[in-house]
């Protein structure tokens, strides 16, 4: 990794337990500007709950997160109200945030200008997903924590995560993602758990 | 920082309950049904009507206000809302106040303003009184959310925590249920009484959304 440019996350010998089983044991990563970080390992080896770590959900039972900028936190659970349409669900959060983007061109963006008005719970796992990645628009922050990102995406909505990633690394933004199978973005480093 | 994630939260909250449909109906209900079947339980004598009636009614809305409780924390767990809102940059006790505040405009207010017609059910006579009621029971409704509050946070990530929330809300019920029904009485030594229950409310909203927020932190973790 680049160690002149300044960190913008960093965690220093993270370990976590969860019942009587330790996930894992120092865990040390650090993302700059640009770089792409993946978390990979099988299911259960604690990816979500060192995202979580990071994004500060989540105490970890030993070691410490550095957060020297503000991320964005996309998790496996969207955080979309069954009543909500994604054209409210962005209005509110940019709404929360003191975002001043429009949201018409971040749904025209994300593919969702025809589903804008559909409540939540009409809408398909997809769709919910591509609403849940479009609050990474509203807003430019620095670190995105993205949860399998690819959950429940056709190969266009893939497509253009893999584009709105490429984008933010260009930025300088940083991204570190829990990310399942051989998918990867160009250049990104992997740390195993 | 400013104000922007609480009004979020509160529109948020507001907004569901209405979207929700019988939801915001359902205390009502539970409050409307309880002054319908209680004369039909304890006799329809006027006299014993009157004197209990403010009794019951009070009673009525303390556990009233525990029938949706369940859900105002227990949905956001679920569906990633909370992770989304304790991350948003305001203090966690201010949204949680923010929240309640939202979910008793909706489900308690309502309560206190239909009193004064299930008042006249219990024979009480149509005077300014029954408005002076509505406002006690507004305030003291206020606090009855606000521990309710607190047990919905701790059982966010309970599954059918409701039980939990009762167990856990019922005893701070207490100071409010005792000096609500004492300014109500009209009786000797009530004058100051409405000054308490006012002060148990101001305790309840200052010191719950704290405990609210070390639950559902702890929900989330």
């Amino acid at each position: 990794m680049n160690s002149e440019a300044p960190s913008l996350l960093s965690g220093a010998s993270l370990g976590m337990i969860r019942g009587e089983r330790v996930l894992f044991r120092s865990v040390s990563l650090s993302v700059c500007p640009g770089e792409a970080l993946l978390l990979r390992g099988a299911n259960g080896a604690g990816k979500t709950t060192l995202l979580r770590i990071l994004a500060g959900l989540t105490r970890a039972e030993a070691g410490d997160v550095r957060r020297a900028s503000a991320h964005h936190w996309v998790g496996h659970r969207e955080g979309l109200k069954p009543t909500e349409t994604p054209r409210a669900h962005l209005k509110l959060w940019a709404q929360a945030w003191g975002a001043q983007t429009g949201i018409d061109p971040v749904l025209g963006r994300m593919g969702l200008t025809r589903p804008a008005d559909v409540a939540g719970r009409d809408l398909s796992a997809g769709q919910r997903r591509r609403t849940a990645l479009a609050r990474l628009l509203l807003e430019h922050r620095p670190v995105w924590l993205l949860d399998e990102p690819y959950t429940a995406l056709d190969a266009d909505g893939r497509a253009l995560v893999d584009a709105l990633i490429a984008e933010h690394r260009a930025k300088g933004g940083a991204v570190i993602a829990a990310l399942h199978g051989e998918a990867g973005f160009p250049g990104s480093t992997d740390l195993t758990l | 920082m400013s104000g922007a994630p609480l009004l979020a939260a509160f529109r948020q909250s507001l907004g569901e309950a209405w979207a929700g449909g019988a939801g915001a109906l359902l205390p009502l209900g539970f409050l409307g049904g309880t002054a319908v079947l209680v004369p039909l339980g304890i006799g329809t004598d006027a006299a014993t009507l009157k004197a209990v009636g403010p009794g019951i009614l009070w009673v009525a809305l303390a556990l009233a206000s525990l029938v949706t409780l369940e859900r105002i924390f227990q949905a956001d767990a679920e569906d990633g809302t909370l992770d989304l809102w304790l991350q948003a940059g305001a203090p966690v006790s201010a949204l949680a106040a923010a929240k309640t505040l939202a979910h008793w405009l909706s489900a308690g207010l309502p309560l206190a303003l239909f009193s004064p017609v299930l008042a006249l059910m219990f024979q009480a006579e149509a005077s300014p009184a029954l408005l002076v009621n509505a406002g006690l029971y507004a305030l003291g409704s206020l606090a009855f959310f606000f521990w309710g509050g607190v047990g919905a946070a701790l059982s966010a990530t309970v599954r059918r925590g409701g039980l939990l929330i009762s167990l856990i809300a019922l005893p701070l019920y207490v100071p409010t249920a005792v000096f609500g029904a004492l300014a109500m009485s009209g009786g000797p030594g009530s004058t100051g009484a409405p000054l308490f229950l006012a002060a148990s409310t101001l305790f309840a909203c200052a010191v719950a959304p704290y405990a609210m927020s070390a639950a559902l932190r702890l929900a989330a973790d």
